[in-house]
């Protein structure tokens, strides 16, 4: 019967509507409410420290030289035990990274000999001029965990000259 | 004579070589890579890192006949049991070279996988990490994987001075000896060495300070590792980082090559800067080093006290004014001067900056001069070196005569290449009042008293030690005669050059190619005024009377503060510096230049090479290169200049000189393959240094040399009982308004010294390390007091620019302080 099909394809049609109306709802009330991301999510980079606080990168700039953006600008200088930011010779005086550039590649996280720049879950960027885009060390820099001293540590002489620390394939 | 040609097989490729040719030489010649180490081309092979293993194949020789075995129609080839080092073995006839075997591999990749038992990999903190001999031959010809844990690893000293310029990693070492027997066998200053045996070897210094050569950076190039680093350079910046560019260095008449490495730095404000400079190769002039004062003496391009805008002096007051302004009022009094005008110009100034000096002033009718403590120089624009006049190239046949220089202190690399020629076979000839370093390579050497210099050189054969020099002279196929300012002033050095000129007439050297009077320079361009008809005056004070003074680069009344009176007598006082100084402080209008770094031009050497160099950094503020701020002043004061590009200023300087003649931008940056390649992707040869691929410059042609003209004789100073003859010398590290920005020289430079003989130093009652009055001029100055025995008795040796006015030798009084 042609007179009834568009009534059947109406009723069809509002029924998925008020199936879908007793389902449970995908959005949440964002900012109020936030959505875990997933576990290989590549928000705003974080450098990372050991568990006693030292820093784990050592101004290497590998991840410089892998931006394919040109994002990320590092310079080093030299640890002594008196002043000492990372295991070995080397920290980053200066490490920053222009949010504005990043294409959230996660190349800077393959070629850091210490996994100590993490992609991390932060997605909630926003600046208003383009010069805080520049995201510094200060920023990046994850806190010293508790009980710990923040950087630079006076330390025993002799304790920390590995830089690269040994590493094992990633599980996840 | 051409040595005979040997033929061979590497690889499957044949080669032709001359005989004694090493077998990593020749395989290099038809491109093909043996792994090295240790082996270095400008040293003697010595067979230490085992890493350029190859199978070495020769003719079977019937032990009857003594003659090759043939087989098949072809020499029968035996191939030796075990692999053999290509870096010691010199090629044979019929030889046949495998490198790519299994066998060759695999030998390689067990001596990498050696190598790397005790070195720490710490590839991503090592400043050679990029430009890694063993970087890159590990991914080459190593395993992918180590069978050492780095804990079983030996663990040294990461941070050991081994003098306060360079800093040694004990760890990455892998004992090539490379700095070892660059220091001994290229510089003579053999202060490094071997300590102890095995796997405990490390290298030492035994120099007190150490590591005590002013060649010493060297070493950080050619280690094939990131053992030694720079403590200037030291996690400057990664090599990829940085961006380069060719240059020549400022500090001596030699004019070596070098590569500016640019790279923004966050400490000055995300301004791009000078990292580090590296050697160029240039085989005519600097071959791959570099001294470390042209390293290191680099930081003031980019100096706080750069001036970043032209100053006005109204009254006392100074204030910062625009360009217009300053022009202006500068060329207002230029034309009111009408012809009393003087153009002062200093040698560090670029061949068309001094061009446009001149023709501003020949064009207005005023005198241009050069600031210098040295004469003579037209004599060596006729009687100079010309053609291809190489130091490299010299040997048997070939005599050198060093007169009344240090070439040590004044021109360090031709110090390194004269001592090599000797080691060849030159005859090296010294005539000095002193001991210097060159002189343990001398065949001869006259000495004489200070003030005799002329006189001795004109008469030499009349001596015992001078007959011997004088027949060793006149007998070389070629001579070269370099002669200095060691203890003369203007008219001194100037009455030697002639006495050394009329050496060269007298034994038919003159105008010869290959032979030649070479004038060893305060500054980097001073040959190039020279070439342009710039004449020193003997007596500043009285030509800035009542005259308008065009200072450009020169620092007078730093010099001599003497000087401060004259100036301020003068009419006018127009200051064209980088910075402020002295005399910028007693100037009507400063015109800021731009440092060399900034912009284009070209130096002659003292060699007569003229030399392109290229801008690495941005100008700094409002500053303008010279050239341009005196074709603007010329504008306005009526003179057309050219003004806006240094290669038209090039071309009008080859047509108006004629020792210039054919020169251009286009034929100074050409270049031609040189040997031994380096800087190329395999940087394993030469270390990190770069490749010439901008320029090896031109020499210049001599001129006409009709009747050498003559001088007065300089009567010679002799001081009484009472009194001490002071004596100007040259010290590498000066107070120089361009060495002093520079930090890390600090302790090389110190403070102001005298030298003096012990007896002296006892007739004055004065003590080795204590302070001491010294009057000058009758101005006291506080002086360390350095007792030497090399100095001659009654003299004391002052050093130039360390301030303390002395340029020609005085007498002077000292007494403890």
């Amino acid at each position: 019967m042609r007179v009834f099909e568009p009534l059947i394809e109406l009723a069809r049609g509002l029924g998925t509507t008020f199936k879908i109306m007793l389902e449970k709802p995908v959005t949440v009330q964002y900012p109020e409410q936030k959505k875990p991301v997933k576990p290989r999510f590549r928000g705003r980079h974080v450098l990372k420290r050991y568990d006693n606080g030292l820093e784990k990168c050592i101004g290497c700039a590998l991840c410089a030289a892998a931006c394919p953006a040109d994002a990320i600008f590092v310079e080093s200088a030299e640890n002594t035990d008196d002043v000492r930011f990372s295991p070995g010779d080397r920290y980053a005086s200066t490490y920053e990274i222009n949010m504005l550039r990043c294409i959230f590649c996660g190349f800077c996280e393959d070629a850091c000999p210490t996994e100590a720049v993490v992609l991390g879950d932060n997605y909630e960027l926003s600046f208003t001029n383009r010069r805080d885009a520049i995201y510094p060390k200060e920023m990046l820099i994850e806190p010293a965990p508790a009980g710990t001293l923040p950087t630079p540590q006076k330390v025993p002489p002799g304790l920390y000259t590995r830089s690269v620390p040994e590493m094992k394939d990633p599980q996840d | 004579m051409p040595k005979q040609l040997v033929s061979l097989i590497i690889d499957g490729q044949s080669v032709s070589v001359p005989a004694g040719t090493l077998i990593v030489d020749a395989a290099k010649q038809v491109g093909i890579d043996i792994p090295v180490f240790c082996y270095h081309p400008k040293m003697e092979p010595v067979g230490m890192c085992r890493m350029c293993l190859v199978e070495v194949g020769r003719p079977v020789i019937d032990r009857v006949s003594g003659q090759p075995v043939i087989e098949g129609g072809k020499p029968k080839i035996q191939f030796g049991a075990k692999l053999e080092t290509a870096c010691t073995t010199p090629v044979s006839e019929d030889m046949q070279v495998v490198g790519m075997s299994e066998k060759a591999r695999t030998g390689r990749k067990e001596i990498v996988e050696f190598l790397l038992t005790s070195h720490p990999l710490d590839c991503p903190v090592c400043d050679k990490g990029g430009e890694c001999p063993l970087q890159n031959l590990t991914m080459a010809h190593g395993s992918s994987e180590s069978r050492f844990k780095f804990d079983d690893k030996q663990h040294q000293k990461k941070h050991v001075p081994l003098g306060d310029l360079i800093w040694l990693d004990r760890e990455r070492c892998i004992q090539c000896a490379r700095c070892i027997r660059f220091q001994g066998e290229i510089v003579g200053d053999a202060v490094l060495d071997f300590f102890r045996r095995g796997r405990a070897t490390d290298i030492v210094t035994y120099s007190e300070p150490g590591f005590d050569s002013i060649f010493s950076s060297n070493t950080t190039d050619i280690c094939p590792v990131g053992a030694l680093t720079t403590a200037d350079f030291r996690f400057g910046a990664r090599p990829w980082e940085m961006n380069s560019a060719a240059s020549i260095c400022t500090h001596c008449p030699v004019g070596c090559n070098t590569t500016l490495n640019i790279r923004r730095e966050a400490r000055s404000d995300g301004n791009m800067v000078i990292k580090r400079i590296m050697p160029r190769q240039n085989e005519q002039v600097n071959e791959i080093w570099l001294c470390d004062k042209g390293r290191f003496a680099h930081h003031f391009s980019a100096s706080p006290d750069r001036l970043a805008k032209p100053l006005v002096r109204t009254g006392e007051l100074v204030t910062e004014s625009s360009w217009e302004e300053a022009l202006n009022l500068a060329a207002r009094s230029l034309v009111e001067a009408k012809q009393d005008f003087i153009v002062l110009a200093g040698g560090r100034l670029a061949n068309e900056d001094l061009f446009n000096l001149k023709a501003l002033a020949d064009g207005l009718g005023g005198k241009a001069a050069l600031y210098t403590h040295m004469g003579g120089g037209y004599l060596t624009t006729l009687a100079g070196v010309s053609m291809d006049t190489n130091f490299g190239e010299m040997g048997a046949g070939t005599s050198i005569l060093v007169a009344a220089s240090d070439l040590y202190n004044e021109a360090p690399l031709w110090y390194l290449r004269i001592k090599q020629a000797a080691a060849r076979g030159a005859t090296l000839i010294l005539a000095g009042a002193r001991e210097t370093k060159l002189e343990k390579y001398a065949a001869h050497v006259i000495r004489y008293a200070y003030g005799d210099e002329a006189q001795t050189i004109k008469s030499m054969q009349k001596s015992k030690a001078g007959q011997a020099a004088a027949e060793a002279l006149a007998s070389a196929q070629n001579l070269v005669v370099l002669y200095g300012s060691d203890g003369l002033g203007l008219e001194g050095s100037a009455s030697l050059a002639e006495a050394c000129a009329g050496l060269l007439d007298m034994t038919g050297h003159a105008g010869k190619p290959g032979s030649g009077l070479i004038g060893v320079w305060p500054h980097a361009n001073d040959q190039g005024a020279w070439e342009m008809g710039f004449q020193p005056v003997a007596d500043l004070a009285a030509e800035f009377k009542n005259k308008l003074v065009y200072i450009a680069a020169c620092d007078p009344v730093g010099d001599d503060p003497a000087l401060a009176e004259a100036l301020k007598s003068a009419r006018f006082v127009i200051v064209q510096e980088l910075f402020q100084t002295e005399t910028t402080r007693l100037a009507n209008v400063v015109l800021p230049a731009q440092a060399f770094t900034e912009r284009e031009g070209s130096f002659t050497s003292g060699e007569r090479r003229v030399q392109r160099f290229y801008p690495a950094l941005p100008a700094f503020g409002e500053t303008r290169p010279d050239f341009s701020i005196t074709a603007s002043l010329a504008q306005k004061a009526g003179l057309e200049l050219e003004g806006t590009s240094a290669l038209l200023i090039m071309n009008k300087i080859a047509s108006k000189y004629k020792s210039f003649e054919g020169l251009s931008y286009a034929r100074l940056a050409e270049v031609r393959e040189q040997w031994p390649l380096v800087g190329r992707g395999d940087i394993y040869y030469g270390g990190a240094i770069y490749a010439n691929t901008q320029g090896l410059g031109t020499r210049l042609a001599l001129l006409e040399a009709g009747s050498l003209p003559g001088t007065k004789p300089v009567e010679s100073k002799r001081p009484s009982e009472s009194e001490l003859l002071a004596i100007p010398v040259c010290k590498i590290y000066d107070r120089g308004v361009t060495v002093l920005p520079s930090t890390l020289l600090h302790p090389h430079i110190g403070d102001a010294s005298v030298s003096l003989h012990p007896d002296t130093a006892v007739r004055f009652k004065v003590q080795a390390g204590s302070t001491a009055q010294l009057t000058v001029n009758g101005t006291a100055y506080q002086v360390k007091v350095l007792v030497d025995e090399k100095v001659p008795a009654s003299v004391a040796l002052l050093p130039r620019s360390m301030g303390i006015p002395i340029n020609t030798p005085a007498t002077i009084s000292l007494k403890a302080a």
